[in-house]
């Protein structure tokens, strides 16, 4: 590990030198595995959040307090120490560039990080790609990546950025202050007739939610891909 | 936990399957044998925490898929699975 930049109080990127690394497509993962003085071996997926141009690997990872990988990715791994990993993993659920219709992204908390990759490899390839982003997160602190999404959104270069806060929001926010509903949906997302391409990441009942009603707004099943964190067990 | 949140899709054992394919496997698609409906393996579901894994039909919910690995083997139960189709490395 070369870099830990911690990005919100829960959540922290690993950035990682990874000899013999042959590149990845943005949407992929990796399998992180511990193991400890006895043998014991714990294994758990990360999201990889660079771009595919980036020379290095970056992770985003969540410190669940029971889990058995995370908090010592996030809280305990230093600069200079040595993560055992594989990868990269995933074919399914991956964008790039090539693919040219409109592309919506719809993220619950983590599952911000490989829709980030996707963003971050539509900027680095210069690609024009129009893209919109809506992203729930529980509070304005648990916003992943806010300074350099505000920044992208802000530069004219056809992204932008809607935030949804469930449970508590700032004062003077201008942002959503709910669960995503119908309505929400309705008004961040692309009309069904540009055939965008969605990507949908988060725990498995908002993945859900946020999938049903783009059927329902009537966007094709097949170009609808999810990911689903399940309950998550980092 | 909740069990509706036990549950997550294919893309979770990509890193599994690829042990035991030895290539990508969320791109291969899978034929339901109760239903008959395919769906790529990243749009199935998976249970992880059964013992082993158990991946399901997300239209019937059939077992598709049971995988117990112990230690230095693998136990592959298919019998769910009608076809499983995917393209070959080069």
């Amino acid at each position: 590990m070369v870099a830990l930049n911690q990005e919100t109080p829960r959540v922290a990127s690993l950035v990682l030198d990874v000899p013999e690394w042959h590149g990845h497509d943005a949407g992929q993962h990796v399998d992180v595995r511990l193991t400890a003085d006895d043998g014991y071996q714990a294994q758990r997926s990360y999201s990889i959040a660079s771009a595919p141009e980036d020379p290095r690997l970056q992770i985003t990872v969540e410190r669940l307090e029971d889990g058995e990988v995370s908090p010592y990715l996030v809280g305990e791994v230093r600069v200079g120490d040595k993560v055992e990993l594989r990868g990269p993993i995933g074919g399914y659920f991956v964008w790039k560039v090539e693919n040219s219709t409109p592309l919506l992204l719809v993220a619950g908390g983590s599952g911000v990080v490989p829709l980030m990759a996707m963003i971050r490899h539509r900027s680095a390839a210069g690609s024009k790609v129009q893209a919109r982003l809506l992203y729930s997160s529980r509070t304005a602190d648990d916003i992943i990546y806010k300074e350099e999404l505000d920044r992208i959104a802000s530069s004219g270069d056809d992204v932008t950025v809607a935030y949804t806060l469930t449970r508590a929001q700032p004062s003077a926010w201008k942002g959503y202050a709910r669960r995503i509903d119908r309505d929400m949906v309705r008004e961040v997302a692309w009309p069904k007739e540009l055939s965008p391409m969605a990507f949908v990441c988060g725990p498995t009942s908002f993945v859900e939610s946020a999938a049903g009603l783009l059927v329902d707004l009537g966007y094709d099943p097949l170009r609808i891909k999810t990911e689903r964190f399940g309950a998550t067990g980092g | 936990m909740d069990a509706a949140e036990a549950k997550v899709d294919g893309n979770a054992i990509g890193g599994l399957l690829r042990e035991i394919f030895v290539m990508e496997m969320t791109t291969a698609e899978t034929t339901c044998a109760s239903c008959g409906a395919v769906n790529p393996v990243g749009r199935v579901d998976v249970y992880l925490r059964a013992p082993g894994v158990v991946v399901r039909c997300p239209g019937c919910e059939q077992v598709l898929m049971r995988i117990v690995r112990g230690p230095g083997r693998y136990w592959i139960d298919l019998r769910g699975m009608r076809c499983l189709e995917f393209a070959a490395s080069e």
